[in-house]
């Protein structure tokens, strides 16, 4: 049996649960091992999942099949431009310490109170319904659980006295939960891990249940999905529901309308808002964040349709509301357990939004709507309170007993009249107001306060008009002929057919009027009414955020007079003088300073740094008044603002161009190496040569020097030794003679002043003049010449007494190293792939591989030249191969060592120099 | 942010797909009153499409900037 009391203690056990769990995490994180963790990131995102989800879902998808699924693809949509739009809103907030959406658009927008206080009462007014939809869900399911075993549905509540008593009991009981939870302490950063990591718990609870009665429906009641919908389509209303979308409200519009709402949902609910990004600890964590928030929807959604369908076969008559499906089937089946584990997810999914939502709300309502008011009362004197971190947190816990109480009453006046679903999508609707302010600040810096202001006015005043009015209509709170003929009976201004615009749900009509509106409103006046300094000022610093370096970009923009004890006492007022101690003793620290020191100063930097630390604390604008009271400022004009703008956006123009500059200038550098190295590679060549040539031309020289003098000093040689000489001297001679002639022609070759005679060669032709005009050589060494060329073939373009030059070189140079004793030499001519080939073969002792190359370098001599006698100027191959290039073709040779050596060069055909 | 990296377009492209497969015409397409493994060919569908968009996320989160 479950008496009530059983539920209510097992309720306070798992609150007490909760509380434990965020002691544990609260104690972790002050011993500095702070639990954060991409996993507990994510599941605290599911504060999304609310009753709504809970129990609504269930009960949208027994009237409309899908409609209750945009709710959720929507924001796997907008997660998937999370890491564009939120890692932005990211940066700005941890650079601007911003505490709420409320800071986050009056700190956009110069700071404006006004402007975070309009941001303030929307989001309240805007989110009642929300979480009167909770207390209504909870106290629904227990005074339904309660009853266990019979079903009842709760009647109306006048004839139910002890259920209006739940719904207030449960508002109160939650109230002082969540104080106990957000408001034990003041954290000028706003986080509150204990908070997160409760509800991450509270999401994997609320998910568990919802499977655990999803299989049990599924598999325990029936057998398995396809028995489930085989049943279903034999009841004519379910067999509709298969193929429903002509019947989601408003069909594909209303489809893409709830879409859409429920992408600017996710960012934009207070509570989302909190949990993504004032307790975001590490942009890292969205790596996660990004694909497990998507699979949680995708799990908790998986059995809707299924409990709704089969809550629609075991209840035929209509006799169960479709939004308690998910907690009668598990009783009307006896389950007395999984009823109660049904109840706690149930609860999880309400207490996680509500904590989460009023906490997010009293710090609106404390930062941006009391405490500008209560600053700017100089009759209360608070600027001379010497504490007041008790003030903040009174402030806030009565906001939150305030907004709880408000919900109850909105559940009093209004929650009877639509399903979980429908109220909670009016919250939707108000907090897609504040999307053109928030996403139009960050990417346009066009957008101004008054365009703002005026902006979310419009937009939130149709949505009073258009959806809450309604809603308090048909709750009987005001004429149901306001709804039916119109006020004043003005048939154009019926608050659900706006100017005519008929034939759609209610929430797809007041979104398409009231964004109309706000982005009409906002864009309109933006452009029409200039902005003012501090409105420049904060617009350059939200949107071009990731392009700001250095520690505090706003200080650039503060002029005027400070001192240190005054900052310092305005600290401690706010924060405590601990808290004040640690903040200005880091401050100095960085400055090299101890604290407390004479010499700090309090200059721009350090008032930005104070102010900074406030608005963590009491918002951007309330720090701002703060501020502004304890020193003197001189006002910086507009012109003034854009100067220092365009001085920063100068800089980083002229940063980027020296960055260019260096590179470029790295670059020529290199260049500048490596010329500088080919310089004097050239340098050490042209020595080298100078050298090798007076070497060369010396051997020569002096060998002819040597037999002069013998035949000067000694007359008496006998006539056949003089004749030997003197062939010796001539042949020197020649040799130096040759040499000379082969250095002049480098010489030419290499300048590019060589002459060259162009005309159509036939190679055939020159081959067999050089082995004629070479028989001679070969008789006289006993050389066996073969040759092996075509009938005819192709003339080449190309210079015949240097082709001529380029054979004898290649000829006589076989003559020279091929086998002594039996030499032979082979000459090939082919013509293939558009080229003449020549090859020249000896087979003498070969040229080792590591000599292919450098025998074709100046002055290389085969052989050592020390003991052997040089058998060459070691300029003709050099010389052959730079002639073959020049005609564009390509010499080499193939050889290794006692195997011979095969000279081949090509010559293209059909191509001259 | 005057330019959006690499990770981002890729976000920004998924998105697309996202909006192009949970949408008038392609929903229309699989709007039909039959059924798919005993499961009607409209939640088939949606279901299967998410969780393919979601390991695609899950895939460009991994990816380079």
């Amino acid at each position: 049996m479950l008496h009530g009391t059983v539920i209510i203690l097992v309720s306070f056990g798992y609150l007490g649960l909760l509380f434990a769990i965020a002691y544990y995490a609260d104690q972790r994180a002050d011993a500095g091992r702070p639990v954060a963790s991409p996993y507990i990131y994510s599941l605290s995102l599911a504060v999304y999942a609310t009753a709504w989800t809970f129990y609504g879902s269930v009960g949208r998808a027994a009237s409309d099949g899908i409609g209750f699924l945009p709710i959720y693809i929507g924001p796997t949509l907008m997660i998937a431009l999370w890491w564009i739009v939120v890692r932005k809103i990211l940066r700005i907030s941890k650079a601007n310490r911003i505490t709420s959406l409320a800071d986050f658009i009056a700190s956009r927008y110069g700071k404006s109170a006004l402007l975070g206080g309009l941001v303030t009462v929307i989001a309240i007014i805007g989110i009642l319904p929300y979480i009167s939809l909770q207390l209504k869900a909870v106290s629904t399911s227990f005074t339904i659980l309660v009853q266990y075993p019979e079903i009842i549905m709760p009647v109306e509540a006048a004839d139910e006295p002890i259920r209006q008593d739940t719904a207030l009991w449960v508002a109160l009981i939650l109230a002082a939960f969540t104080i106990a939870f957000g408001t034990r302490h003041l954290d000028a950063a706003e986080h509150h891990p204990g908070l997160v990591a409760a509800i991450a718990f509270e999401s994997l609870v609320k998910l568990l249940a919802f499977l655990a009665v999803g299989l049990f429906v599924t598999f325990g009641i029936y057998n398995g999905f396809g028995d489930l919908t085989a049943r279903a389509a034999a009841v004519p209303k379910l067999r509709e529901m298969m193929a429903p979308l002509g019947g989601v409200a408003g069909g594909y519009a209303g489809w893409v309308w709830l879409t859409v709402l429920s992408m600017l949902a996710i960012m934009f609910l207070p509570r989302q808002f909190q949990v993504a990004v004032i307790e975001n600890v590490d942009e890292r964590h969205l790596n996660k964040a990004i694909w497990l928030f998507p699979l949680y929807m995708l799990a908790i959604n998986v059995f809707v349709l299924p409990i709704a369908f089969g809550g629609l076969l075991r209840f035929p008559d209509g006799s169960v509301d479709a939004d308690t499906f998910v907690l009668t089937l598990p009783m009307a089946e006896k389950q007395e357990l999984l009823a109660l584990l049904v109840f706690i997810g149930g609860l999880s999914a309400a207490t996680g939004m509500v904590i989460v939502e009023t906490i997010a709300l009293s710090t609106m309502a404390c930062n941006d709507l009391v405490m500008p008011v209560l600053l700017r009362l100089r009759r209360l004197r608070l600027n001379e309170r010497h504490d007041l971190t008790g003030l903040l947190i009174g402030i806030r816990r009565g906001a939150i007993v305030l907004i709880l109480l408000l919900g109850y009453l909105y559940f009093k006046l209004a929650g009877e009249a639509y399903a979980l679903v429908s109220i909670g999508l009016i919250s939707f609707a108000a907090v897609a107001q504040f999307a053109p302010a928030i996403l139009g600040g960050i990417f346009w810096k066009g957008g101004t306060r008054l365009g703002a202001l005026a902006g979310l006015a419009a937009g939130f005043a149709v949505w009073t008009y258009a959806l809450l009015l309604p809603a308090l209509a048909r709750s009987g709170w005001l004429p149901l002929s306001f709804l039916e003929q119109g006020p004043f009976g003005i048939e154009l201004l019926k608050p659900q057919q706006l100017f005519g615009l008929a034939d759609m749900d209610q929430i797809t009509h007041a979104m398409i009027w009231s964004m109309v509106a706000n982005v009409g409103a906002y864009v309109g006046i933006s452009l029409s009414v200039a902005p003012s300094a501090d409105e420049h000022r904060q617009a350059s610093l939200f949107v071009d955020v990731f392009r700001q370096s250095g520690e505090a970009p706003g200080a650039r923009f503060w002029r005027g007079t400070a001192s240190v004890p005054d900052l310092y006492n305005l600290h401690a007022r706010f924060l405590g003088s601990a808290a004040a101690d640690s903040v200005f003793g880091e401050y100095a620290r960085g400055r090299g300073l101890g604290w407390p020191d004479d010499r700090l100063v309090a200059d721009a930097e350090l008032v930005h740094h104070v102010e900074v630390q406030l608005a963590g604390v009491i918002g951007a604008a309330s720090a701002r008044i703060m501020v502004a009271s304890v020193v003197t400022e001189e006002a910086l004009t507009i012109d003034e603002v854009r100067e220092i703008l365009d001085e920063a956006s100068q800089m980083v123009v002229y940063s980027h161009r020296l960055e260019q500059k260096s590179h470029e200038l790295e670059a020529a550098t290199t260049e500048l190496r490596a010329a500088n190295e080919r310089l004097k590679e050239l340098d050490q060549l042209k020595d080298d040569f100078v050298s090798t040539v007076t070497h060369e031309l010396r051997t020569p020289l002096t060998s002819i020097r040597a037999f002069i003098e013998i035949l000067l000093d000694d007359p008496e040689v006998e006539p056949e030794q003089r004749k030997e000489f003197l062939g010796i001297i001539a042949k020197e001679a020649e040799r130096l003679t040759r040499l000379i002639n082969q250095v002049l022609d480098l010489a030419k070759l290499e300048s590019g002043k060589a002459e060259w005679v162009e005309s159509r060669v036939d190679m055939k032709e020159v081959i067999s003049d050089t082995l004629a005009a070479m028989g001679q050589v070969f008789k006289e060494k006993n050389i066996q010449v073969e040759a092996e060329l075509p009938a005819k073939v192709t003339p080449v373009t190309a210079d015949l007494d240097r082709m001529i030059q380029v054979l004898l070189n290649l000829v006589s140079n076989a003559v020279k190293f091929c086998d002594r004793t039996d030499g032979r030499i082979g000459i090939a001519l082919a013509e293939r792939d558009g080229c003449l080939r020549i090859d020249v073969r000896d087979n003498g002792q070969g040229v080792s591989a590591e000599e292919h190359e450098a025998i074709f370098s100046k002055f290389h001599q085969v052989g050592d030249t020390l003991t052997d006698k040089p058998h060459g100027t070691g300029l003709g191959l050099h010389i052959s191969r730079r002639i073959v290039e020049h005609f564009g073709g390509r010499m080499w040779v193939e050889s290794s060592l006692g195997r011979g050596a095969c000279f081949s060069f090509t010559l293209p055909i059909g191509a001259g120099s | 942010m005057s330019r959006i990296d690499g990770k981002g377009q890729r976000f920004v492209a998924l998105c697309m797909l996202g909006t192009l497969l949970f949408n008038y015409p392609v929903l229309a397409l699989f709007n039909v009153s039959r059924t798919i493994f005993g499961v009607p060919v409209l939640y088939a569908y949606i279901f299967t499409a998410w969780a393919g968009l979601i390991a695609l996320m899950a895939l460009v989160t991994r990816s380079r900037d």
